[in-house]
């Protein structure tokens, strides 16, 4: 190799410091467990600076790795005072080396990615039939089912917006659990489903709240109506059970 | 059930599915045929596709059996709007999928180790179309986030599972001059690609 051939490369096409590590080696032929350390650190440290005589903004990563390389330089520049040190693992390059290597196997891998995704283009399936997303299709809105602590919990925040009548009613009360599952029901079929507070609003006794969650509560225990909220702690909506197929 | 009807029903099942059907949920819709004879019929009618001229033929990706078209017929079948596929995926994001495909669970500090390079923007665009989640914690300090592969992932590359993958090993370089075209590397030999596309068809 000529150390005198000045470096000219594609400078944007370097992701990071070690691609352009690798293009370095792989265009100077050089073998891999044996970088001559010196011609490419000068190689890397003259593309990085044409990267900034270009204003082009380097990133922190290539001056890691101008550092490292300079660094293993020096390390050899080092006299080996013992023969015996001369080994493998005591080769200052030899982190980088690894690091190079490992680096270069998820390339490849990623070239067989790149190789599949080319070949799969060219297969296609169908697309869902739309038509057939009815009810299955709903079970799969990721939806967590309450446990009665849940609705406890729920119930509670409603009875403390709801005030305590200061002046006692007395009225006769009409008011069935009966007639409440109706109006449950009524309320959620009118939009496929409904919020757990909205079922409450206007609700101005706390007679009325608890007959109404008590009604929902049977019709929780009769099977006509589940509870769902999309994420713990989160709103609790009120569905109408599906009749079973 | 007759073997003649249980294919057709499962011919009408993959048609219908429109994604990749496992042999448990087949299995649970054909409740009348054991596991064993519908491994045995879903190869019959694979088989009856691949010996046809049929412009389509059987799958098994993700996990899945599915129809689908023949690479032959692409240029065509890509003429319909709605076989478009999204842009193919960057050099980063190939690059990062890979190391999230062989390394997982693995957390993005170790993505930007090996790749020597900030990775959050590649990992995003790869959790955007679906390719890579969150899959947990590390139990570690900090407790950075582990990141996975989807089964859109499979899906998107027509990968069965992914212990079909190449073992990485297979993507190693150990020859000293190994760095740059190996004319017996795992990859780089033309025919590698037609033997994968038969794999494909096959499976």
């Amino acid at each position: 190799m000529d150390d005198g051939v000045s470096y000219e490369v594609k400078l944007d096409s370097f992701e990071g410091p070690l691609e352009l590590l690798l293009h370095l080696i792989k265009d100077n032929a050089i073998n891999i467990y044996d970088i001559p350390i010196a011609l490419i650190t000068r190689q890397y440290l003259e593309t990085i600076g044409q990267m900034e005589s270009l204003n082009l903004k380097v990133a922190g990563e290539f001056l890691v790795m101008a550092s490292t390389l300079t660094h293993i330089k020096s390390q050899m520049l080092l006299p080996i005072s013992n023969a015996e040190e001369v080994k493998e693992e005591q080769d200052p390059r030899a982190a980088l080396v690894a690091r190079l290597l490992e680096y270069q196997t998820y390339k490849n891998a990623a070239e067989h990615l790149e190789q599949r995704e080319r070949l799969w283009r060219d297969i296609f399936g169908k697309l869902p039939t739309p038509q057939i997303e009815t009810e299955e299709e709903e079970e799969e809105i990721p939806l967590v089912a309450l446990s009665l602590n849940d609705l406890l919990d729920a119930l509670k925040e409603i009875m403390a917006r709801v005030p305590e009548a200061s002046v006692m009613e007395v009225t006769e009360e009409t008011l069935s659990v009966k007639d409440r599952m109706q109006f449950i029901l009524e309320r959620i079929e009118a939009d496929e489903n409904l919020l757990f507070e909205q079922l409450f609003v206007e609700m101005t006794t706390r007679y009325v709240v608890i007959v109404t969650f008590w009604a929902l509560l049977e019709m929780i225990r009769l099977g006509l109506v589940r509870i769902l909220q999309t994420e713990l702690g989160g709103p609790i909506r009120l569905f109408k059970k599906a009749p079973s197929p | 059930m007759e073997d003649t009807q249980a294919m057709q029903v499962l011919e009408g099942l993959l048609f219908v599915a429109g994604e990749p059907i496992s042999l448990d949920r087949l299995g649970h819709i054909l409740k009348e045929v054991d596991p064993a004879r519908l491994l045995r019929l879903l190869t019959a009618l694979t088989d009856s596709y691949d010996r046809s001229d049929c412009g389509l033929h059987i799958a098994f990706i993700a996990g899945g059996y599915q129809i689908v078209t023949r690479p032959e017929i692409a240029p065509w079948v890509r003429e319909l709007e709605k076989t478009k596929k999204g842009a193919r995926l960057s050099k980063p994001g190939l690059e990062t999928l890979a190391v999230v495909a062989y390394k997982q669970p693995v957390t993005r500090a170790e993505i930007e180790m090996i790749r020597g390079v900030d990775s959050a923007g590649v990992l995003r665009t790869l959790m955007d179309r679906k390719l890579v989640r969150m899959i947990g914690k590390r139990e570690a300090p900090g407790h950075p986030m582990m990141y996975g592969t989807t089964r859109s992932f499979l899906e998107y590359l027509g990968i069965a599972d992914l212990s079909a993958l190449p073992p990485l090993k297979a993507f190693e370089e150990t020859a000293p001059q190994a760095i740059g075209p190996m004319p017996n590397g795992p990859y780089s030999e033309g025919t590698t690609l037609l033997a994968d596309s038969e794999a494909l068809i096959e499976t």
